[in-house]
């Protein structure tokens, strides 16, 4: 898969980084401030131990669900590092990065992960929506999510996220299309980590790139180095912009790795990945490049690293105990949520439970 | 008050609502222009502009994917499907999405979607046009499932549907759209969801149908009042999904006897779930079981076939007089 880090014919293919940390492509470069560089070099190490967190809980079975995100922090964090605090995110079970960047309180992120439905209570002013599990309807969503900012003129971005897997699905298609047809202020980001759990992208299409299905829907597609955060952050920062200026979408395919399972749910993935592939991808290990780059103009050391990572461990400590406080979810609260005004049936099938659980 | 056709009234019952709230939107295959294949959006994009009547591209989940994402941000999506047959490529967007938003987020989000579908036998369809699969529908939790018989209740239901915070799928019988005209307010009027109407009073038992098969269960209904002074309570159902219980109750405490008809296929649909909630509620005011006629278990067949496929007056009257006997 490395041949695909080099310009294809079908769509453009960017890096700001080199795996040395060194800039290739300084045009690229986005203008970020020091501390703004600094900021994404925390986020990405704050990620890195939050993963490895999540996955010991899920492994004590203080947590549920959760899809490993470790190889992945730079297009994660630098596409969410893009947009505004207005602009909506749809995103996978994978996106929890970018739903917590974007405002999602890390107890209820827990509580979602555990299947409690206090934790998809997404507080009103935060902007995304619950992780899709369906892979691909948020793509169609998030064409009516834009048209509807479009409508009323808002000058707010719709940002979707998938993985490789997840554009053979129709709803692909079908949104980056309707986006195309109605120009619409969409970003659609395909993080391709290289397998859809064990499934490798070479079976799942014959397409060169991933980027290039974005000229079928006569959109702008762009191929960027995935674990060159500085690259993802340029790149997505661009699409956003022409979204919000109303020149229409963008997608843009992160090439990126998974070092973990798909999820915890059982994957062993040493079945389908090699360890010479998975070392090769350590080579070029998001967090190293930026640690470089930022070593060499002095502007980061161990001992700040180490403060970020004590930090992030103190607050998911602390977030675990909020969640473990919530209340026990009750099935009369279930069936509330089903509708605005409750059918006489369920009414009745209600007042049963709720006897119960007095 | 006009006259009007079911396909007018719901013409009528868009213009207004359209009219009336400016986050009402109007979108599908040919809706713009051309108003509609059957021209239940005639005129709409003309009067009201293309940001609220507009054509989409050609893909039936885009088309719910994009209601989904427009209704998450406060607007009132009324999406066609053209035919109810092309609905299975947007099962995911109706089901998997619109329908489980506010238990997904707790109540953080609702999808106010209206989807209208035309369906239903007699007209010489090709295949995938003409099905009945509200069953399919019913069976799914936090969706409405309405099915009008008449140009009043139609324009009455759809105004209450678009003003619905949940999402309501609404389907519109196409041997109904104009085959009557009625007399119907020309002001905005509501129609509760969630109700069934008797349609013909009657005290010897109760004949519970939807759609086209009111009219079945109506002639029926007359001609066992002709030939036998058997008067039959007809029940039009109206809401699929949730069923009005207590009106079917409260008909079979008087009648003792019931019966459903059901255009659709015969198995695990709405006149299963109609025999239940009898069965859960009014078991011990029956006289005798409750039949149900329906087409075989079979998909909905070729044109050349289609009216022995259909439940037909006789049918109806051979099935009623056998709940009497029973
Ligand atoms: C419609 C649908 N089909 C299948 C699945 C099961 N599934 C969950 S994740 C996954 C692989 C997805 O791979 P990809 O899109 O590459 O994203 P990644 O998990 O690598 O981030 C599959 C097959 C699903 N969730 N939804």
């Amino acid at each position: 898969m490395s041949a695909v880090l080099e310009q294809t014919q079908w769509v453009p293919f960017k890096q700001v980084l080199n795996s040395e940390g060194r800039v290739v492509d300084p045009d690229l470069m986005p203008s970020l401030s020091q501390d703004q560089v600094r900021e994404l070099m925390k986020r990405m190490v704050t990620l890195r131990v939050l993963d490895q967190r999540a996955v010991r809980s899920t492994r004590q079975g203080r947590l549920g669900f959760y899809a490993p995100v470790a190889g992945q922090e730079a297009s994660m964090i630098g596409s969410e590092y893009a947009t505004r605090k207005e602009d909506f995110i749809l995103p996978g079970y994978r996106d929890i990065p970018q739903c917590l960047y974007h405002g999602w309180p890390l107890e209820q992120w827990m509580l979602w992960s555990r299947g409690h439905q206090q934790g998809m209570e997404i507080p009103p002013e935060v902007n995304f929506l619950v992780p899709q599990i369906i892979i691909g309807a948020q793509y169609v969503q998030t064409s009516g999510m834009a048209l509807a900012f479009k409508l009323r003129g808002e000058k707010r971005v719709a940002i979707t996220y998938t993985g490789d897997g997840g554009t053979s699905q129709g709803d692909f298609y079908e949104g980056i299309n309707f986006a195309g047809a109605f120009h619409l202020p969409a970003v659609f980001l395909v993080q391709n980590n290289q397998f859809a759990i064990s499934v490798p992208v070479n079976l799942q299409t014959a397409a060169e790139t991933l980027a290039q299905k974005a000229i079928a829907a006569g959109i702008p597609g762009i191929q960027v180095d995935g674990n060159d955060v500085l690259a993802v952050y340029a790149v997505t920062k661009q699409a956003v912009d022409r979204a919000r200026n109303g020149d229409g979408p963008t997608l843009i395919e992160t090439l990126t790795f998974r070092f973990g399972p798909h999820t915890m749910s059982g994957d062993d993935p040493t079945r389908y990945r090699s360890k010479e592939l998975v070392n090769e991808w350590e080579q070029k290990d998001p967090l190293v490049r930026l640690r470089k780059f930022l070593t060499i103009q002095g502007l980061w050391s161990d001992e700040e690293e180490e403060q970020v990572m004590e930090t992030v461990k103190a607050e998911f400590t602390e977030a675990m105990k909020k969640a473990d406080s919530a209340p026990k979810m009750t099935v009369s609260s279930l069936i509330d949520s089903m509708f605005e005004q409750l059918p006489q049936a369920l009414q009745r099938q209600r007042a049963e439970f709720a006897r119960q659980e007095a | 008050m006009t006259q009007r056709t079911m396909i007018q009234a719901i013409t009528n019952a868009l213009d207004l609502e359209l009219e009336r709230d400016p986050d009402v939107l109007v979108f599908g295959e040919d809706v713009g222009k051309n108003g509609g294949v059957f021209r239940a959006t005639d005129g709409l994009q003309d009067k009201h502009g293309q940001k609220r009547v507009f054509d989409t591209p050609l893909a039936e989940s885009g088309i719910l994917g994009l209601a989904n994402g427009l209704a998450l941000q406060g607007f009132r999506p009324v999406a066609e499907i053209q035919f109810f047959g092309f609905v299975f490529e947007a099962m995911d967007q109706l089901i998997g999405q619109a329908a489980r938003m506010r238990y997904r987020s707790h109540g953080r989000f609702h999808v106010p979607l209206v989807v209208r579908s035309p369906f239903g036998g007699g007209v010489k369809t090709p295949e995938m046009h003409s099905d009945s699969l509200e069953g399919l529908f019913a069976q799914s939790p936090g969706l409405r499932v309405v099915i009008p018989s008449n140009p009043y209740d139609a324009k009455g239901l759809l105004i209450s549907a678009i003003r619905n915070n949940d999402p309501v799928l609404f389907l519109e019988h196409m041997k109904l759209y104009r085959s009557m005209r009625m007399e119907v307010p020309d002001n905005a009027y509501t129609v509760t969801l969630d109700q069934a109407k008797v349609v013909r009073e009657g005290k010897d038992m109760t004949v519970i149908a939807y759609g086209a098969m009111v009219y079945t269960a109506l002639q029926a209904a007359d001609e066992m009042a002709k030939t036998k002074g058997v008067q039959a309570e007809v029940i039009d159902l109206r809401s699929l999904s949730p069923i009005d219980t207590d009106t079917l109750v409260a008909s079979i405490k008087k009648t003792h006897r019931a019966m459903v008809v059901q255009e659709a296929q015969r198995s695990a649909g709405v006149a299963a779930e109609v025999i239940a909630q009898i069965n859960e509620h009014a078991i011990y005011y029956l006289e005798g079981p409750v039949l149900r006629i329906t087409p075989p278990d079979t998909v909905y067949p070729f044109a050349m076939i289609e009216e022995e496929w259909i439940p037909d007056t006789a049918r109806v009257v051979h099935g009623l007089e056998q709940t009497l006997s029973l």
